[in-house]
């Protein structure tokens, strides 16, 4: 699905222009069959007709992905319900190494013969291609595993949630910020169940059920007299949950300014407080360009984590392989050779983890086979490490992968994609008040907004939902026209203080694109509030 | 399933149609077979050919909607197919702005198949990726690119009588060349229907000049520039006064195309008097569906005539709210240009930039479109009508409506695609006076 269908499913209009692109979604479906689900002893036959297959056409190596792709929207704005939309995807794809090179083919028929061919197209498009090989595929050493499965840890499938209950929350929602004094909202549930087949011709047979969530809303508020608007985004943040995240408690909110949310999420207490601050925005000051400390809030730093530390550390762009789209990497290899590069303050340690539970990257065992693990990217400041896969290993001399393999759907080759990369917190006892208390001249920033980096890493511009002015350590109202802008080693090493580990909470992506042709990937990033020295900041204000 | 003939999918769909008890059925069918090559490194990376097929049936009862796919033909699953979509119709609660379907449309004949395209073979993407290739490895350069094409079918039928049918071909290509030090970048993009008319190795040469002309960059201080955009770097601009064309958000007082006062720019003088933009899925260059997923007639239509906001786009629902013609956004756009090439309009600037593409467009203010981005791949000074040298990238924060105000010239039209949205426009490079470059960046 493009980006402009997804607009047109949801009815979003300019609101949806905030969300990134959303990749091909599957056929609607009814919502019951999303809870059948396929017999895994017949995927295993499936499997094995793809491996028999590809190996009898002369592949020396084969996966098989069995892929069961179910997704739930529920598209809702003010007081009407605009779109409900269950979506499946079914299908194979098989992925060879012959001749030395990869070849790929997907097929949503999943007779014998039709597996067959695909199998046979993949080793044929393989064999075609070697020629223009400058060398050949490395894959690094992979036990098989045999049958085994993992299932994410969810307290409540999303998909056995009445429409009903899914409905009337968001309408509550819309209701909330009405009363509030939005003028318009828009709300959706996004819901997602992968259940993924993988097999190898290393002998593994993995079966994994995976769950994400996503509540979110869009609140509009317009000063009819001068024409202008001020738009505020939900404070949440995609989960690899079920629909437990949204029964909020007490104990995982944390009161500040504006109620901020951990693991667990308060939608319609959200939308009440979205409501009034897109009134106060309307009104508040429009901010002074200068040099400014910046205490940024989870909800916000997730998205600066993932674009200056994430993406520059995946092995692929370092290489060159996304030379012609994403583009490559400040990190290169000589920096992680030399053991000395001072990527940020030695406070910054950022570490990826690909178990951690409640995030939208956690999976037992990556798309190629490979059992998932935790490890450190920047340790004490130093660019210790990058995010690989198996035909990558070899570069970095290490011995195994490191689980980074993803394809967004049966039909997608599988690459290179980000683990959850998340900032340690910090050592010391300090809460959000701490880190406020000490700034003479700053800004507070919670949500995520405008985000844009170049395509080696290094200047970025990001913007946010709420901007507190700070003067002489206490907040004196709202700013807004907000953006900042760095050089992500001069930002990181400007780092100087982040919370303690209560104050840990994870944000995320459903949607990162990476590729061509494109594919989408859902990672998470954690971290505590974290403050930034002598960062500049430019007034985004026009008139037109 | 092989793409099917008109015939075979009215046939089809008039027997899914036949098993339908509800108010109104209204029955989408579409297939694609898609081939890519992915390369990097001057070396194949990934490969791959992908074919689908799906069937999609809305029932309705009053303003209630159920919808149901499948991808099996025989008549039982046709009939399990309606049946279900039935079902969920009568669970499905009301929707105030469902609109009744359309009845039979009269479409003009598409012209966006080619069967060349559709004949593609997995040895003709290798030789025109080895042609590529063998460009880069001649100049001692890095290339990395990415192939792809696409040969499809669609088809509607509904309960009302409406009937439409389509193929279509495509194939999009581009291509990073960098130099082996890595302290050069360069790049091209094309698109076409006809996939006889791609010649990998010219883009790859023009790729390599820029990568080879763009090492040893200067740094030059931000601030306000005379630019000279290729037709990549309009596209990716010019595509956020596209995307945002609808009515509803700016009779909502929500958009870029709202007033003070309330009401909408619709009628009014925005732009530069020599912006013309309009839609045409008859344009030869650039052939789209002459339908789209509702069933509406896509029509040549001007959304800015001489900088004057002519159309916006509608949903149903809000065109018949509003009593005007539901109008559907476009396929594909089209922005008149002017006679000069590339090279005249930069043989007549005296000072001046030229930025071969554009890079990671985010919005930052809805209000004013203001939007954020990169140069890449290729960014030049120019004095006294020459390009003096390369010089490092500027990241940028400019609306297109402010742009389009600050028009200096208008090159020759070409097609070209989004590096964004993959979407392909015929646009000139374009002139630009005082473009708003507020830093460096150190990145190649």
């Amino acid at each position: 699905m493009k980006r402009r269908d997804f607009i047109y499913l949801s009815g979003l209009g300019a609101a949806a222009s905030m969300l990134p692109g959303i990749p091909l979604m599957g056929n609607p479906i009814d919502p019951s069959r999303a809870l059948e689900t396929v017999d895994v002893s017949l995927k295993k036959q499936m499997a094995d007709v793809a491996l028999n297959a590809a190996r009898s056409k002369g592949a020396t190596y084969t996966d098989v992905r069995i892929g069961r792709y179910l997704n739930q929207f529920v598209v809702t704005r003010e007081d009407k319900v605009q779109n409900i939309v269950n979506t499946e995807s079914y299908g194979m794809g098989v992925r060879v190494v012959a001749n030395g090179g990869w070849g790929f083919a997907a097929t949503d028929k999943l007779d014998k013969d039709s597996i067959a061919k695909a199998a046979e197209q993949a080793v044929a498009i393989a064999k075609e291609n070697s020629r223009l090989l400058s060398e050949p595929v490395r894959l690094a050493p992979q036990k098989g595993f045999g049958e085994v499965s993992w299932k994410a840890p969810i307290e409540k499938n999303s998909f056995e949630v009445p429409i009903k209950e899914k409905v009337d929350l968001l309408l509550n929602v819309n209701d909330a910020a009405m009363k509030a004094g939005a003028d318009y909202v828009n709300s959706i549930l996004f819901m997602v169940n992968e259940q993924k087949y993988f097999a190898s011709s290393d002998g593994s047979y993995i079966d994994q059920d995976v769950h994400r969530i996503w509540p979110t809303f869009f609140i509009t508020k317009i000063d009819k007299a001068t024409g202008k608007f001020e738009t505020r985004n939900a404070l949440s943040s995609p989960m690899g949950m079920g629909y437990e995240y949204l029964y909020a408690r007490p104990q995982d909110k944390i009161q500040g300014i504006t109620p901020l949310y951990k693991g667990r999420y308060d939608m319609i207490e959200d939308a009440r407080f979205a409501g009034q601050q897109a009134g106060e925005k309307l009104k508040a000051k429009s901010v002074e360009a200068g040099k400014y400390d910046l205490i940024l809030d989870p909800s916000h730093l997730w998205l600066t984590i993932h674009e200056s530390t994430g993406h520059p550390t995946e092995l692929d762009r370092v290489l060159g392989y996304e030379a012609n789209f994403a583009g490559t990497s400040f990190l290169t290899l000589d920096k992680w050779e030399s053991k000395k590069f001072n990527y940020g303050s030695k406070l910054v340690n950022i570490f990826a983890d690909k178990t951690q539970v409640g995030s939208l990257g956690a999976v037992g065992y990556d798309d190629e086979g490979v059992k998932c693990g935790q490890w450190d990217i920047i340790k004490d400041g130093i660019l210790v490490n990058y995010q690989v896969i198996r035909d990558q290993a070899h570069i970095l001399k290490l011995d195994a992968s490191q689980g980074c393999c993803y394809a967004d759907n049966w039909s997608s080759i599988q690459f290179q994609r980000m683990a959850n990369i998340s900032l340690q917190p910090g050592k010391e006892k300090k809460s959000i008040d701490d880190m406020i208390k000490n700034v003479e001249k700053g800004i507070y920033i919670i949500g995520d907004g405008s985000f844009s980096i170049d395509q080696q890493r290094y200047n970025f511009q990001f913007g946010g939902q709420l901007y507190y002015e700070i003067k002489n350590g206490k907040i004196v109202g709202m700013l807004k026209d907000v953006a900042y802008q760095s050089n992500t080693q001069e930002f990181w090493n400007s780092c100087t203080a982040i919370a303690d580990s209560n104050d840990y909470r994870l944000g995320g992506s459903f949607f990162d694109g990476k590729g061509q042709p494109g594919q989408v990937s859902a990672v998470s990033h954690g971290s505590s509030t974290t403050r930034f020295n002598g960062v500049n900041v430019i007034n985004t204000g026009r008139n037109i | 399933m092989p793409i099917l003939t008109k015939d075979e999918a009215y046939a089809l769909l008039k027997k899914v149609l036949s098993y339908s008890k509800a108010d109104e059925c209204e029955v989408n069918l579409g297939g694609t077979d898609s081939g890519n090559i992915r390369y990097a490194r001057n070396s194949v990376s990934t490969s791959g050919k992908v074919s689908q097929t799906q069937l999609v049936v809305t029932s309705a009862y009053g303003k209630k909607s159920g919808v149901a796919t499948i991808n099996e033909f025989d008549d039982a699953s046709l009939e399990k197919v309606v049946r279900r979509s039935e079902e969920l119709a009568q669970l499905a609660p009301e929707n105030p702005e469902y609109m009744p379907l359309l009845g039979p449309q009269t479409y003009a004949e598409p012209i966006t198949f080619v069967q060349a395209t559709a004949a593609i073979t997995p040895k003709l993407r290798s030789d025109l990726v080895a042609a590529s290739l063998q460009v880069a490895k001649d100049a001692k350069a890095v290339a990395a690119g990415f192939l792809e094409d696409t040969t499809g079918y669609s088809a509607m039928m509904n309960s009302k009588g409406l009937f439409a049918y389509n193929t279509s071909t495509n194939t999009n290509f581009s291509i990073t060349v960098r130099t082996e030090d890595g302290r050069g970048s360069g790049y091209a993009t094309r698109g076409y229907n006809d996939i006889t008319k791609l010649d990998t190795k010219k883009a790859t040469q023009i790729a390599t000049e820029k990568a080879v002309r763009s090492a040893e960059a200067k740094a030059i201080e931000p601030g306000k520039y005379t630019v000279i955009l290729e037709p990549a770097a309009v596209a990716v601009l010019l595509e956020r006064i596209f995307f945002g064309l609808d009515a509803r958000q700016a009779d909502e007082g929500r958009s870029f195309l709202s007033k003070a006062g309330g009401g909408t720019k619709l009628g009014e003088k925005m732009l530069d008097e020599r912006v013309n933009i309009y839609s045409d899925p008859l344009n030869p260059e650039l052939p789209t569906s002459t339908w789209n997923g509702d069933g509406r007639p896509q029509e040549k239509i001007s959304w800015i005539e001489k900088g004057v906001v002519k159309n916006l786009s509608y949903s149903r629902y809000w065109a018949e709210k509003k009593g005007v013609k539901a109008i559907p956004g476009p396929d594909g756009a089209i922005m008149e240009g002017g006679t000069k090439s590339l090279e005249e309009l930069i043989a007549g600037t005296k000072k001046g930039v030229l930025v071969t593409r554009l890079w990671y467009i985010r919005d930052v203010d809805p209000q004013s479109l203001l939007l954020t981005g990169l140069t890449r791949d290729g960014t030049f000074y120019i004095e006294n009508g020459k390009i003096q040298y390369p010089i490092k990238n500027f990241r940028f924060n400019e609306s297109p409506v402010i742009m389009l105000n600050n028009l200096e010239e208008l090159g020759k039209v070409e097609r070209t695609v989004s590096v964004e949205s993959n979407v392909n426009y015929l646009l000139p490079p374009l002139k630009i006076r005082d473009f708003t470059f507020s830093s460096l960046s150190d990145a190649v």
